[in-house]
């Protein structure tokens, strides 16, 4: 199994999300977003901290509920996780006691190691197959955890902020990466941004949220690869950072809720 | 896609304080005035491999020294020589293999019994949050509760035979564990099971991929702290009452003035104890072979 194969597997997903709302206690922090992201699309979000915009992401991964409203995967309700979707975190997340080829093989069914290594090789980590994990850099590992996610064939591969964490120059030839993998397999991209930049440069469209709310959708209707020398590109990023600013900062107290992930206690057992 | 543009950066442990110029101190400036001194490698390492035991060689030299020119009375503290004499002569006789054997399987079983114990309840309280509610407080309260306190106590209950001093390690083995595994479940990163769940894994893969591999530093922590404990605590059992093992070797001696046995079944308590430790981190080393700070600084 490679990412290669044109079965229905790698083809983008419909995404459609309407009168999505959340709130952690009394904080509301999504208000009834209502998007649709066509199969194949790559869209990107972007917003100041605190607007909602991961909150948003990990709703639609499945990773937390939503306080009202529906996800739609090709017109079909999903509540949690579903197999189909994958997330690739700010942070790498790899299994530090595992080797890197035995971390892009997670959750794939024993003797998936060639599957591993050619995706591998397709970020361009071919020689740290048997690598731990602690000797690569950070740059290193989040193409590890890439290949981790797209050696499902995910159909919705959702990125939170991935870049955020690195260097400039390796940012700029991780951009080249996805959107070259992007394009390759024709999954459904969403991004989470604070980095405009990095918007304009990689999506199809580009969303605002301001308040919980949607408060831009701007098409970029650049040719790829996206020139960042083009006057168009300087023109588009103005004009959506304009708007993100226009919008003071709030005085709210914490901004993303506190990291709402599992502990080891959180998981029930049955017996 | 080309790496030239990439900068790697690698991973390292701290760097060896002592290598670091301009740091001051006798121990660091003996060392570097040795490596200069000594110009070849190969001398130099056989020079940093020696140091650490050049003060016990030392120690014990001089004790030879005072105790053959008599300063030392053979019933205070017999030479070394005797020592060794008196352990060759043990060993020979098959006395000294019985008592070690009689004593390690003492200390083992204990182990299995309240380190495995200790083990299985801290899985067990760090898991599922109901059962660390009900007996988490429990545990802490009793874990106060010096061991050898008991003593007198377990005494009553068991008489002076095997299951007392069994009971004795079992208890104070079990705590170190139950402490060190518990806190070593609560803090696995929660990203990573998070990211787990989200990859498709099963709740039991969960637990055997990141749960169990992210505990284990801690659990082996435990481990080595309840190794030491287990001989302490044996050899206080032992002098409870036996009929066997080196704290009888020890206390029969010491009732016939064989100040040289003694000595050894010390010495033999040490041996042992260090061979514990070096087990224990060579597991360490096996188990955490991934963590950078078990790794050599040598670039990938």
């Amino acid at each position: 199994m490679t990412i290669d194969q044109t079965t229905k597997n790698t083809q983008g997903v419909r995404l459609e999300v309407r009168g999505l709302s959340k709130h952690y206690g009394t904080r509301q922090v999504l208000r009834h977003t209502e998007l649709v992201i066509a199969p194949g699309e790559f869209v990107a979000i972007v917003g100041r901290s605190g607007c909602g915009k991961s909150t948003l992401l990990r709703l639609v991964a499945g990773l937390e509920p939503a306080t009202q409203g529906s996800i739609r995967l090709d017109a079909q309700e999903v509540g949690g996780l579903h197999g189909d979707t994958r997330v690739m975190f700010q942070d790498s997340r790899l299994l530090p006691w595992r080797r890197v080829v035995d971390n892009v093989a997670l959750g794939l069914p024993a003797g998936s190691h060639s599957a591993a290594a050619d995706v591998l090789a397709q970020v361009g980590l071919a020689e740290r197959l048997n690598d731990w994990p602690a000797r690569l850099s950070g740059g290193q590992r989040q193409r590890v955890s890439l290949a981790r996610a797209l050696v499902h064939s995910p159909r919705l591969l959702l990125l939170d902020e991935p870049l955020g964490a690195l260097d400039a120059l390796t940012r700029i030839e991780m951009h080249q990466l996805i959107e070259g993998l992007w394009q390759r397999n024709g999954f459904t991209a969403l991004l989470v941004t604070h980095d405009v930049q990095e918007a304009v440069a990689l999506a199809d469209r580009v969303i605002l949220i301001e308040d919980g709310r949607i408060a831009l959708d701007e098409r970029i209707a650049l040719a790829r690869p996206r020139q960042r020398s083009d006057p168009l590109f300087g023109q588009l990023e103005k004009k959506i950072l304009d708007r993100v600013l226009q919008q003071p900062a709030h005085e709210t107290p914490a901004n993303e809720p506190p990291w709402p992930a599992t502990p080891a206690h959180g998981l029930r057992w049955a017996v | 896609m080309t790496n030239q543009a990439v900068r790697e950066i690698q991973v390292t442990p701290l760097p060896d304080l002592a290598d670091a110029p301009g740091l001051g101190g006798p121990a660091w400036a003996g060392r570097t005035a040795l490596a200069r001194l000594s110009g070849t490698p190969w001398l130099r390492d056989l020079g940093q491999r020696a140091l650490p035991w050049v003060v016990p060689v030392g120690l014990i030299a001089l004790w030879q020294v005072a105790a053959s020119l008599g300063w030392l009375s053979t019933r205070v503290l017999p030479a070394p020589s005797e020592v060794l004499k008196a352990a060759w002569a043990l060993s020979v006789s098959g006395e000294l293999w019985t008592h070690v054997k009689v004593s390690a399987w003492r200390a083992l079983a204990g182990l299995a019994i309240g380190g495995g114990l200790g083990l299985a309840l801290g899985l067990l309280t760090g898991s599922v949050k109901f059962f660390e509610t009900l007996l988490d407080s429990t545990v802490q309260m009793v874990r106060n509760i010096p061991a050898l306190a008991l003593i007198p106590l377990v005494i009553l209950w068991f008489g002076i035979d095997e299951t007392a001093k069994l009971f004795l390690i079992a208890v104070s083995v079990f705590f170190p564990m139950y402490i060190n595994t518990f806190h070593g479940i609560k803090s696995v990163d929660p990203g990573l099971i998070e990211m787990g769940r989200s990859y498709g894994l099963t709740r039991w893969q969960l637990y055997r991929e990141v749960i169990l591999p992210g505990a284990m530093s801690s659990i082996l922590v435990g481990l080595r702290f309840a190794l030491g404990l287990m001989w302490v605590i044996l050899i206080v059992a032992e002098t409870i009452s036996a009929q066997a093992g080196i704290g009888y070797l020890t206390m029969n001696a010491r009732e016939f003035l064989q100040t040289d046995v003694v000595l050894v079944g010390i010495l033999l308590y040490a041996l042992l104890g260090k061979l514990a430790d070096v087990l224990a981190r060579a597991l360490e080393r096996y188990w955490l072979r991934w963590h950078p700070g078990y790794q050599s600084a040598t670039p990938a």
